[in-house]
């Protein structure tokens, strides 16, 4: 079972996000980690292997700080990994990776690609539905739990209120969500090893690409930060009484009850 | 010029989802700044009668898709009716809620379409070439991106609880025309084997207007008891904060924030929450902020409108016999 898994690079989600001179987000001495939801899927792809054999392919599109977190999911087990990284990459946007990405995994053996849910840097979920759109194959999104047997995955999914079992042929793209299980930690060996493990370098034009072949869908006009939340009123006294009065405020006052 | 701003009715079993009639309703003032055409686009089994339901919000036209096919969202037949409808009449604008159907479907539309799309997002409006540029949060909330596509149409997918309902004008009428559904056999692959729902009588987290949320200061799962109780009381949901989840005291589905649920209610009671940057991921466009924990120094009373330091197993049962008194 050959499995590849998109990888994407974000900030810490403890990140302070501050915007540069020009108004962009500024990524200077940021801690950079591998998705969460990316985790989750490297997971699950590494449960399979260990099940079924195969290979496991990590692919990613991003800057060169990228193949930190490449290391650091080879290091869980992962095989090798793909970096496309070039200069007329600069702002994609959904589409863009996609398209990159499909042309990229295109090269590549699977009977399963796994990714995140969603991303948390840009928050959009799109890419990886995409990406099974490009290459006219089925997606479960937001998967809680896996089967697979025969060339076909029994996914459980999350909808609102409940759980969705969906059947699937494979190949299939599957995005992961939090609870599909508890992604392990690259053991001492498994660093030992990520070392020696190739990460592939790869350009548009290695993957046949022109500039021109990605007008870009969507543009970004502004970047803005939020007016923090401000701490308002502290009711005090006894805890009868203060339950009381709050509960008056948020009736008379506030007028959400 | 103008060709309509859609909006992708989400219906379950005949009942509209409130996400939907806060799109129309939006739709209708975004309409009437262009003269679009405001258009509720309903796929389903019959929900012939829907068309009345979502008139009154502000549908100039229903396109109405029936077809057995379509009684339970399944990404492909749902892509392959609308991706031709949509080449077909040429909208300007297609929106959707930002619902688990809407961010399966709206992302893999886009895909098929050949356009951009918008995700999550928490404010719209027309520029002045009358393109549609979206607000949307990005890092967790804690920075915004304005958007716009470069070219029509464009897909986005708005988080519910951001517009209000408008009050319906049952005086109102639209032209309601059936489609038929015309699905391509490669995307019926997947298929749905078995649904399960809650049998929760409590409102979708991601759509309650009043949510109650406990944290690791709820020391067990026998105690979340306390916080349904208030909940029942006032309609509200029940959430949660990842320490709870991971400690095995609540479900997953119920965490909000960055590894969870994003949620926008009028009213958020954090009970026994810190307040992590994480956590306020999930929860910082609520209305207002409530906290109720024992600690003075927490940091969600810098987020907090109204706190009250205290135990949450003393406060939260005399707040639930308050709002039992506000009837
Ligand atoms: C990648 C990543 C993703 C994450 N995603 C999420 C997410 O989606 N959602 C999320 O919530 N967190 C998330 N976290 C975790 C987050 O950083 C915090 O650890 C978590 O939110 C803490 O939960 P808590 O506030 O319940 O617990 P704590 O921080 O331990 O706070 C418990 C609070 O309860 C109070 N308390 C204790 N007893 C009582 C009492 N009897 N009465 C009143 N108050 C009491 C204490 O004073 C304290 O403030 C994420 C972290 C990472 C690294
Ligand atoms: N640049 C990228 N390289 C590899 N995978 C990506 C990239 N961007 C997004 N993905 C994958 O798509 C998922 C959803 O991302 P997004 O649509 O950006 O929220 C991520 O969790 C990744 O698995």
């Amino acid at each position: 079972m050959d499995i590849v898994v998109c990888l994407k690079q974000t900030f810490d989600t403890e990140a302070k996000i501050v915007l540069n001179s020009n108004g962009k987000i500024d990524g200077t001495g940021v801690n950079l980690i591998m998705n969460p939801y990316d985790e989750f899927a490297v997971e699950e792809a590494l449960k399979l292997k260990e099940k079924f054999g195969g290979q496991v392919t990590l692919v990613s599109m991003g800057g060169e700080r990228v193949t930190e977190s490449l290391r650091t999911a080879l290091a869980m087990g992962c095989d090798e990994a793909v970096l496309i990284q070039d200069p007329d990459l600069e702002s994609p946007d959904e589409w863009v990776t996609a398209e990159v990405l499909a042309k990229a995994v295109s090269k590549i053996p699977y009977d399963i690609i796994l990714a995140g849910r969603i991303a948390v840097d840009d928050g959009s979920g799109q890419v990886a539905i995409r990406l099974a759109d490009a290459l006219k194959i089925p997606s479960v999104n937001c998967i809680i739990k896996l089967e697979v047997e025969d060339g076909k995955a029994a996914a459980t999914r999350e909808i609102d209120g409940g759980t969705e079992l969906i059947e699937v042929r494979l190949p299939a793209v599957l995005t992961a969500q939090k609870g599909l299980n508890i992604p392990r930690y690259p053991s001492m060996m498994g660093i030992m090893k990520a070392k020696k493990k190739e990460i592939k370098g790869m350009t548009l034009a290695d993957l046949g690409i022109g500039a021109a072949d990605l007008p870009r869908k969507m543009s970004i006009t502004k970047f803005s930060l939020p007016s923090p939340r401000k701490g308002g009123i502290k009711i005090s006294g006894e805890a009868a009484d203060a339950a009381k009065e709050l509960a008056r405020i948020l009736r008379e006052e506030a007028k959400v009850i | 010029m103008a060709k309509g701003i859609w909006i992708v009715i989400e219906q379950n079993k005949a009942e509209i989802r409130n996400v939907s009639l806060e799109l129309l309703s939006q739709g209708r003032m975004l309409a009437d700044k262009t003269g679009d055409p405001l258009v509720a686009v309903i796929l389903g089994s019959t929900v012939s009668k829907l068309a009345g339901i979502v008139t009154p919000y502000g549908a100039d036209k229903v396109i109405l898709v029936d077809d057995e096919n379509l009684a339970d969202y399944t990404t492909g037949a749902y892509t392959s009716v609308l991706n031709k409808l949509i080449r077909k009449e040429e909208p300007q604008a297609v929106l959707l809620g930002n619902t688990a159907v809407g961010k399966d479907l709206a992302p893999r539309l886009a895909q098929r379409l050949g356009v951009g799309m918008a995700s999550d997002c928490t404010g719209m409006e027309f520029d002045e070439e009358s393109f549609l540029t979206f607000r949307r949060p990005i890092y967790g909330g804690k920075a915004f991106a304005q958007v716009i596509a470069n070219a029509r149409p464009v897909l986005a997918t708005i988080r519910p609880n951001t517009f209000p309902i408008a009050l319906p004008d049952t005086a109102r009428q639209a032209e309601v025309i059936n489609e038929t559904a015309e699905i391509d056999s490669e995307d019926l692959r997947a298929i749905v084997k078995e649904i399960v729902l809650a049998a929760s009588q409590r409102p979708e987290l991601i759509e309650a207007n009043v949510i109650i949320s406990g944290g690791r200061g709820m020391k067990g799962s026998e105690n979340y008891c306390i916080l349904e109780s208030c909940a029942d009381v006032i309609g509200a949901a029940v959430g949660a904060s990842r320490a709870a989840v991971d400690a095995g005291w609540i479900e997953q589905k119920f965490q909000v924030g960055q590894t969870g649920k994003t949620v926008s209610p009028t009213l958020y009671i954090a009970c026994g929450i810190s307040g992590a940057i994480q956590h306020l991921a999930g929860m910082g466009t609520s209305k207002v902020i409530v906290a109720i924990n024992k600690d003075p120094e927490a940091n969600i009373f810098n987020l907090a409108d109204y706190g009250i330091v205290g135990d949450l197993f003393e406060i939260v049962p005399l707040l639930t016999e308050e709002f039992k008194k506000l009837g």
